[in-house]
């Protein structure tokens, strides 16, 4: 494996509340590497884009880290505070929205948007920083880049405009590129196009992705290696297509199982029963045991193992042959 | 018998701005033809999909379908009643307690002040009906438990009150339910219970679905017919066989094409061309002509009209 | 905040107690965490039941001639009367009337016309607002086009024009009858615009939420949609203008009695008290006047106070 830029270890996010402290993140360790895509994928409340806010310090209090280290290319950085996580969000972690309109801001042109931002982080000269922008531009397939780099956002539709965040946060060269459902406001032939480019721009540079998103489909194609989450805790970590094609963990097969994609031809869809429990009810023992086919005394009891290497956190993986 | 009978449905939005504006401006009336042209039938006790992208046309057409929205051209007909036209009150209350609708957003589509069991009769009570019970009934069939009724929605997920929106549809006991991208707002494993529940109550109750989505694998599970929609026009109808299998319209493939697979592990998709073209301004010709691998020059002069190709009906100067 | 509604438009049989689903809800434990909240509560109950209960708790009625006694005139707070050997609380005006009773019997009127006058003006608003935002077009500019011309005068010089007016049409012997409902209108009139744009702004967003297309399917008449959906999800925000208007409205209704336009002197509010014990503040009778108008400024700032923290409890997003 190639050099680890990101490193998640035993990460636990805390909200304080007045009927007790909520874990939307409970334990949560794993790796990207330069040039990797790392898919994490879990359905809404499984805490997915709050470990991706806690990794660029964007919190909002009360929630906070609570336990765990985040390193950055062998610097730790989750105890780094105000001016120095700025600059580091900027420099070193690209950032891009499910809402493009909330990564640019609507008063600068985007010219000035991505020559800002270059001129802060890279020791260049403004006309060396225009030159770069064009460059950008045109490398995320802005069609007359060097005629629309003094157009403001609101000119450009959703899709140009993603591309143009993606320039903005590839711009500063950052090494790692955090993706929050960058694709699920887009229609689906945007989305495709949106996706490819992620995929080629940051295979090209070597940045690491962590891509967060709810759609399998999204993972399947573009990420290298899968985190599913499930009530704030990992479930299963593994390559994306031993997870998706022989999954260990009971809820990933479900998962898997209840896409309308995987039960082609059947007239009813595999079902999940039950809900995931909200984050103040999360059952003791292993999150999932409740909704678990296979779930036995040992999984009420404890909690199940934690991860961090290609597993999933299961007492009683499911085999091969034990997946319908 | 067909219960819905579409027959050039047209809707134009004005989307001007205000006449001081037009007139300082010196600009005319925008116009939106969110709607153009189209004809479709959805036999009874069938499932019609209506799959298209942002713009399509597919949510105006549904709301044209129950009477939230009235057409500019065209007509649409259910169980032989043009509801726009038919100057009958009777027959008009008539079809419209057989017309029902379930929305996109479980959390603005309830009142958030009333009580479910209030919600759920309320298409009953707006009649004068007796409802003692029925939303304790009905809540149970959809597979919440009887006690809910005296809860507010906010007690309920997103799926649970997906659910109680179909209690409510089913209330006045429809033939017919619009169902406007009813799981899109939802998890994929809360997707397959309401979409499973949708299929188990059709069969019960002898329902007809329109289904609209922008989600072709959703479609293509629960329809018996699809309609693909692009720019307010329908482009390509057929069973889901036909379409996923042999499929004739260029965009309808684009589409599959580009839409992410569950085994599509590192997949280079052919990429899609360009972006959906701005609806004021449409292109001449085939809508598509911009963006089609395939367009000759008839493309960019004539409006291919939907014509019987095989077993589909396709919208295409090029389709065989 | 749909905690609160819950005992407030609860059509049904509650599954939990009304009492301990407020008491459970977040409104109730922002409440509790906010000390200027559970003050300005306290402090606005007491002076509201002192107002209420005045006949009870004044020593005198100080309204009735029979138990006034001339002789008792200007007695400092607390010090016995230099003839009588009578004391007094907060000492006497120049008439020997107990200017604590007086301050009990003024709160009275000052706080019934400062509710009744926010309550005219928000049935008003209310209305208004919600018709110009569900109905729209014409009807909507109409309304809205007065509200703005109205909203470029001072409030307090429309309530003194409408009081004007209505002077100059009642007959002189209903005059003093008639003014404290003149005031109540006065004052209601130029206050109806804020609930009138608040409800229209919430009636516009929530006109498009898919609660109120699915009762429109069904063939709803707009009437019912507006009173029984909208009005229920419209009103939190008009809950916290209600509690500002009706501190405004007890300036205003002072400031309009201070002028002499207000309350008549036969049935002073805290307005008309100030009015008179300023004229006695150069001769030394400061207690005349400064009592009155440490009530009013008590009342006003802590019904203010309380509005402030209902406008950020309800609305999370403000904070």
């Amino acid at each position: 494996m190639s050099d680890t830029v990101l490193s998640i270890r035993n990460l636990s996010v805390e909200i304080p509340t007045r009927t007790g402290v909520v874990k939307p993140v409970d334990g949560v360790s794993y790796d990207i590497s330069a040039g990797e895509i790392l898919g994490v994928v879990g359905e809404s409340g499984a805490g997915k884009s709050m470990a991706g806010n806690a990794v660029i310090g964007l919190l909002n209090p009360p929630a906070h880290i609570a336990k765990g280290e985040i390193w950055l290319n062998g610097s730790r950085i989750d105890a780094l505070k105000g001016e120095a996580m700025r600059r580091l969000r900027g420099k070193e972690i690209g950032m891009v929205f499910q809402d493009p309109l909330t990564s640019l801001n609507p008063l600068l042109s985007i010219g000035d948007q991505l020559t800002e931002t270059m001129l802060t982080h890279l020791p260049i000269s403004r006309a060396e920083a225009n030159n770069r922008a064009v460059a950008a531009l045109e490398e995320v397939g802005i069609p007359g880049a060097a005629e629309r780099i003094d157009s403001y956002p609101h000119e450009f539709s959703g899709g140009m405009r993603q591309r143009v965040v993606i320039a903005l946060a590839l711009c500063a060269e950052p090494s790692l590129i955090i993706a929050d459902e960058p694709t699920t406001a887009l229609d689906v032939s945007v989305q495709a196009q949106i996706i490819a480019l992620l995929k080629r721009l940051c295979r090209d540079r070597g940045t690491a992705v962590m891509l967060i998103t709810h759609d399998m489909g999204v993972i399947a194609e573009a990420a290298d290696r899968v985190a599913v989450m499930y009530a704030g805790r990992l479930a299963e970590l593994g390559r994306v297509r031993d997870v998706l094609t022989q999954p260990q963990h009971p809820y990933t097969a479900g998962l898997m199982a209840s896409t309308p994609l995987a039960s082609a031809g059947k007239t009813r869809l595999h079902q999940i029963e039950g809900a995931m429990p909200r984050l103040d009810k999360v059952p003791d023992g292993c999150p999932f045991h409740p909704r678990c086919t296979y779930a036995e005394s040992k999984c009420r009891a404890a909690p199940a193992p934690q991860i961090s290497q290609d597993h999933a956190a299961c007492w009683f993986p499911l085999m091969a042959e034990k997946v319908s | 018998m067909a219960l819905i009978s579409v027959k050039n449905l047209t809707r134009v939005f004005d989307v001007s701005k205000p006449w001081l504006n037009r007139v300082i401006e010196r600009r005319g009336k925008a116009l939106l033809t969110a709607v153009s042209d189209v004809d479709f039938e959805v036999a009874e006790r069938s499932t019609y999909g209506l799959v298209g992208e942002s713009g399509s046309g597919k949510s105006t057409i549904g709301r044209m379908l129950v009477g939230l929205l009235t057409p500019s051209g065209g007509s649409v007909e259910i169980e032989g009643v043009n509801l726009a036209t038919e100057t009958d009150a009777a027959k008009v209350d008539a079809v419209r307690s057989d017309i029902q609708m379930i929305f996109q957003d479980p959390f603005a589509s309830l009142n958030p002040r009333w009580r479910v069991r209030d919600i759920v009769v309320e298409p009953v009570v707006a009649r004068g009906g007796d409802a003692t019970g029925l939303a304790e009934k009905l809540l149970e069939q959809v597979g919440l438990s009887a006690l809910d009724a005296g809860k507010f929605p906010h007690e309920f997920s997103g799926g649970q009150r997906q659910r109680i929106c179909i209690a409510r549809a089913l209330s006045s006991e429809p033939k017919l339910i619009v169902c406007d991208e009813p799981t899109s707002a939802l998890d994929v494993s809360v997707q397959a219970q309401v979409l499973n529940l949708m299929s188990d109550l059709k069969d019960n109750f002898g329902l007809t679905y329109v289904l609209i989505s922008h989600d072709l694998t959703v479609v293509q599970h629960m329809s018996d017919v699809i309609g693909v929609l692009y720019l307010g026009r329908l482009v390509e109808e057929a069973t889901p066989e036909e379409l996923f299998n042999n499929t004739k319209h260029p965009y309808t493939k684009m589409l599959l094409e580009a839409a992410p697979q569950m085994d599509g592990f590192g997949r280079e998709a052919e990429l899609p061309e360009g972006e959906i073209p701005d609806p004021i301004n449409p292109p001449s010709g085939c809508a598509f002509h911009p963006r089609c691998p395939i367009a000759e020059t008839i493309c960019r002069q004539e409006r291919p009209l939907l014509r019987q190709v095989g077993n589909a009906r396709v919208a295409c100067h090029l389709a065989q | 905040m749909t905690e609160l509604s819950d005992h407030k438009v609860a059509p049904k049989v509650a599954q939990k107690s009304r009492l301990r689903v407020f008491l459970d809800s977040d409104i109730y434990y922002t409440f509790r965490r906010s000390p200027i909240a559970v003050i300005s509560t306290i402090v606005v109950t007491i002076l509201i039941l002192s107002a209420v209960f005045a006949p009870l708790i004044a020593p005198t009625n100080p309204f009735n001639p029979a138990s006034l006694n001339l002789m008792n005139g200007f007695t400092p707070p607390m010090a016995p009367n230099a003839f009588t050997g009578e004391s007094f609380i907060l000492g006497t005006d120049d008439q020997g009337r107990d200017v604590f009773s007086t301050i009990l019997y003024g709160m009275r009127i000052s706080l019934f016309v400062g509710v009744a006058a926010v309550l005219f003006a928000m049935v008003l608003g209310i209305t208004l607002g919600l018709i110009s935002g569900y109905v729209g077009g014409w009807t909507e500019t109409i309304i809205m086009r007065v509200a703005d011309v109205q909203l470029t005068f001072p409030s307090i010089l429309v309530a003194m024009l409408i009081f004007g007016i209505a002077k100059g049409i009642t007959p002189i012997e209903y005059r003093d009858q008639m003014a404290i409902w003149v005031l109540i209108i006065a004052i209601g009139l130029s206050d109806w615009v804020q609930f009138a744009r608040v409800v229209r702004g919430a009636t516009l967003v929530e006109k498009r939420k898919e609660y109120v297309e699915a009762a429109r399917l069904i063939g709803r008449k707009p009437y019912a949609i507006m009173l029984r959906h909208i009005l229920p999800n419209v009103l939190s925000p008009v809950l916290v203008i209600a509690t500002i208007s009706l501190a405004l409205a007890i300036i205003a209704e002072a400031t309009l009695s201070f002028l002499g336009v207000g309350a008549p002197p036969t049935q002073p509010s805290l307005g008309t008290l100030i009015r008179i014990g300023q004229g006695f503040l150069f001769s030394g009778e400061w207690w005349i006047l400064l009592f009155p108008a440490l009530t009013l400024l008590t009342l006003a700032l802590s019904v203010n106070l309380l509005g402030d923290w209902l406008r950020d409890a309800l609305n999370p997003r403000l904070r």
